[in-house]
């Protein structure tokens, strides 16, 4: 038993930041902008840490696929408490098409090179919504998946997981190795503090290449094009039934 | 402590009465009973009636400021056993503030220890996020302090794209324009300048540093100086984390970290929050004129290309303001591959209307036909704003005290007439490294006391071609003050600094604190703006959002205030609360108490953009601006 945890990053742009259709709508406006970790992957990051102050996990590494500025953000995780890094360096049209298929590839193959127990992302990345790399890598590795993990406790026997579902809380319990992803209410991260950035300077990041852990990159996505959501019309106040029969009818919804 | 205090004008002598008030439902009742009485004495007109009926709540209003500077935590229960010591560490230098000043700084120290062979440790602390991300300026640099820095600037790839080609200045009327011919000599003469986006700058100027082996600390705000026993600045302690709202510990809160250093430079930029204290302590403005200020309003549009004309600077003067409140506009055409322009308004905050909105001003202008038609058919990407300094030479402080020094615009080096304060700042950055720098690497301490004291810093920099810049122009926006306004001051411009370059023995004064110039409400008349049409001119909620600024919600507010009673007490009932109009971000707002009548100040610190502006103009100078968690405010993207 390893007792190593590997945790996926992913740096996005900052969520308070109002984002800007590229004028060719081959994409968003990034250069520039304020990026910062995906929010749910610091609550998964914290999870780890969280288990290896338990004692229940020896190692915590953490992962990023990205270009160079992805190793700020593996700094960040340092920082938060875990024990090295690892960035697998995507950049410029690769980056532009990276998504959930080819992360969770890299995904499966560095958990096996690393040995790894347990796997912990966010449950989605806040640009794309995508909600698919957890899942993906788990049946990548044929691991059990324990998603929207509100809660989370290592026993004996498995893993207890509490997941967050449409119609309430689900518990289940899976064993291990596995794949867990985290949502809002597991826990609440710990700030990056500065003398642990500067102690983070001192920890390792290794440099890996997808070509490497024998990942493909080519995407089978192509985006035809981006828009912003259309404007919002203003709407309009009637005062009785009858009035919006006649609109509705007008309008020819009716 | 009573919340319904009256200081209103002839009721001064009810505040007696009031302050003794204890904190409680009857007191209040009491309260509004003693200034009824008076006022039905005095036959107060319908004005006063409306203003005490909005004065005296008759629930005492909810405590506003949580910050420990103003609850200290020392004596508060809820942090009792709560661990409070600080990880420390200790550095040869450290600069607060990673702008032009202190990233000049920076690099100018690293490049002397790597010319001398020697050790040097120089920690940089900026609360943006990353460099550049709270940079916001017009901007036209003169490039005259980067080439003393980096003679190979260009080679080294500075974002200095775009050489000025055209220099246009109009003094504008409601619907047309009279153009000033900018003839050789006068300061608005741009020849030779660059148009940049100064974030984009100072985050190039971030990355030469880290090359050079600055260790850089974006995201981490300086909250506090620390001091020696024998009363010299030791450094300074970045914030705290994970306080609540309402000043309690949270579950994660950890305590800032201090970082000691042999001298510390404060690079705060326009009216720091350090450097305020520092000039307490260290008694720093004694010898001075108080600073005065304004508030520049930014935006990046971006335009038809057939409207584009790369390289071309437009500035004008006059409407929409009137010829007492200075002020006036910038329009830059930027030249960095596509139909970039910048373009921004200033207004001098000593202006004396409570009713002005310099926000509101700065929408209304754009629909100045001029202004109007370039905009057109463009796309606004962009808003910021920030205070800057107005003073000039008279306002310059003390600029060094043992253990530290000031640089850049905190002190204020800003070349008025010309609106250029960048070439100054980086100049005094590097003036700074070169006046400490034999003295953090002699083997001996030549120092009186523990933190090193420099004084030959001022000395060199009243020697450069700083202090020769600022005392040509010194006159030129005191000039301002006289009963022609603005177009005096276009007169006395002509006279005496295009033709005499300011050598006339006298030095004019600044009018006093922007703060004390506002007139109460009752004298001055309410402006009415129009409407903003959602094309041209914009509403502030959707400006705000633009500027992509955001703080942890959960935190106390920043924006503190000395006294909770006295927005609604004295900014309201004299001022008519004109912290809702000189906010750019809608902070400040007066809204309607829950239960009862009467108003109570919100602050939505969330939307707040570090501009400054309330702690310079709030009439009561109760509002002292501190730092939040670092990390949070603007994500400006190359202002």
């Amino acid at each position: 038993m390893s007792g190593r945890v590997l945790v996926g990053v992913k740096r996005v742009i900052d969520y308070a930041v109002k984002i800007r259709v590229k004028p060719d709508h081959s994409g968003v406006v990034t250069d520039g902008v304020k990026h910062s970790m995906n929010p749910f992957c610091e609550i998964a990051v914290e999870e780890a840490v969280k288990l290896k102050e338990k004692k229940l996990m020896k190692e915590v590494v953490v992962v990023s696929c990205g270009p160079q500025q992805s190793q700020e953000t593996i700094r960040t995780a340092l920082a938060m408490g875990a024990d090295r890094g690892i960035h697998v360096e995507v950049s410029g049209k690769d980056y532009e098409t990276l998504g959930p298929l080819q992360v969770s590839k890299i995904l499966a193959a560095l958990a096996k090179k690393e040995d790894a127990q347990l796997i912990i992302l966010g449950k989605q990345a806040i640009d794309d919504d995508c909600n698919q790399t957890g899942q993906m890598t788990a049946a990548l590795l044929d691991w059990p998946q324990g998603t929207f993990a509100s809660e989370v406790s290592l026993e004996k026997d498995g893993i207890k997981v509490v997941r967050e579902i449409d119609g309430g809380l689900e518990t289940i319990k899976i064993s291990t190795p596995a794949v867990l992803t985290a949502d809002l209410r597991l826990n609440t991260p710990r700030y990056a503090t500065l003398p642990n950035i500067m102690k983070a300077k001192k920890k390792k990041i290794a440099n890996v290449k997808p070509a490497d852990l024998g990942v493909d990159l080519t995407s089978r996505l192509e985006v035809l094009r981006v828009d912003e959501p259309p404007q919002r019309q203003a709407g309009m106040k009637v005062e009785t039934v009858d009035d919006l029969v006649s609109k509705l009818k007008d309008a020819g919804k009716v | 402590m009573c919340q319904t205090e009256a200081a209103v004008g002839g009721l001064s002598h009810v505040t007696a009465l009031v302050l003794t008030c204890t904190s409680s439902l009857s007191a209040a009742h009491r309260c509004i009973r003693a200034l009824t009485a008076v006022q039905a004495e005095r036959g107060a007109p319908q004005l006063y009636t409306a203003v005490t009926r909005r004065t005296c709540s008759s629930v005492t209003a909810p405590r506003i400021t949580t910050h420990y500077t103003i609850r200290p935590r020392d004596k508060d229960p809820r942090w009792e056993g709560v661990e409070m010591e600080r990880f420390a560490d200790q550095a040869d230098v450290v600069i607060v503030g990673g702008g032009p000043a202190g990233l000049s700084a920076a690099i100018r120290l690293k490049q002397l220890a790597n010319e001398h062979q020697k050790e040097l440790r120089v920690c940089l602390v900026e609360k943006a996020p990353q460099m550049g991300a709270h940079t916001l300026s017009g901007a036209c640099l003169e490039p005259s302090a980067l080439t003393e820095l980096f003679p190979d600037w260009k080679e080294r790839g500075a974002p200095l794209n775009t050489p000025v080609t055209e220099d246009v200045f109009n003094i504008f009327t409601k619907n047309h324009r009279i153009p000033v011919p900018i003839l050789p000599g006068l300061p608005m003469q741009n020849h030779g300048n660059y148009l940049v986006r100064l974030g984009n700058f100072v985050r190039w100027l971030g990355e030469q540093a880290e090359e050079l082996g600055v260790e850089l600390y974006p995201g981490y705000a300086a909250a506090e100086v620390l001091f020696h026993e024998d009363g010299s600045v030791k450094g300074v302690a970045t914030n705290d984390v994970g306080i609540a709202k309402d000043g309690s510990p949270k579950d994660v809160f950890e305590r800032g970290m201090e970082l000691h250093a042999k001298v510390t430079l404060f690079g705060e930029g326009c009216h720091g929050h350090l450097a305020k204290q520092l000039y307490k302590q260290f008694n720093l403005r004694e010898n001075c004129e108080p600073q005065t200020y304004a508030i520049g309003l930014k935006e990046l549009w971006m335009i038809d290309e057939k409207k584009w004309k790369p390289g071309r600077t437009e500035h004008s003067v006059g409407w929409p303001l009137d010829r007492h409140t200075y002020g006036g506009s910038f329009l830059y055409h930027l030249n960095e591959g596509e139909p970039l322009v910048a373009l921004g308004f200033v207004v001098g905050l000593d202006y004396t209307n409570p009713y002005l909105s310099p926000f509101r001003e700065f929408q209304r202008w754009k629909h100045h036909p001029f202004v109007a038609a370039t905009l057109e058919g463009g796309q606004r990407i962009a808003y910021g704003a920030r205070a800057l300094n107005e003073g000039g030479f008279q306002s310059i402080p003390k600029l060094t005290f043992p253990g530290g020094l000031l640089i850049g615009c905190s002190p204020g080096f800003m070349n008025v007439p010309k609106i250029k304060g960048t070439h100054t700042a980086m100049k005094s950055g590097i003036l700074a490294a070169e006046a400490i720098f034999p003295k953090v690497t002699a083997e001996e301490a030549d120092s009186e006391t523990a933190g090193l004291h420099v004084p030959e810093y001022a000395e060199s920099l009243k020697s450069s071609w700083v202090w020769k810049e600022l005392h040509s122009v010194r006159n030129i926006r005191p000039s301002f003050h006289n009963p022609l306004g603005l177009y005096g001051g276009m007169i006395y411009t002509g006279i005496f600094y295009w033709i005499l370059r300011g050598k006339e023995p006298w030095t004019l004064k600044h009018r006093g604190l922007d703060a004390h110039q506002l007139k109460p409400a009752k004298e001055c008349t309410p402006i009415e703006y129009p409407k903003p049409d959602g094309k041209i001119s914009f509403d502030l909620l959707s400006s705000v959002a633009l500027s992509g600024t955001n703080h942890e919600g959960d935190q106390p507010p920043h924006l503190t205030l000395k006294d909770d009673s006295v927005p609604v007490a004295r900014n309201l009932a004299v001022y008519d609360g004109p912290e809702q109009r000189f906010c750019p971000a809608g902070v400040y707002e007066y809204v309607p108490v829950e239960t009862g009548d009467g108003m109570r100040l919100q602050i939505n610190a969330q939307n707040c953009v570090h501009c400054k502006t309330c702690d310079i103009k709030d009439p009561s100078q109760n509002i002292n601006w501190v730092v939040p968690e670092g990390g949070g405010g603007p994500a400006y993207n190359g202002m």
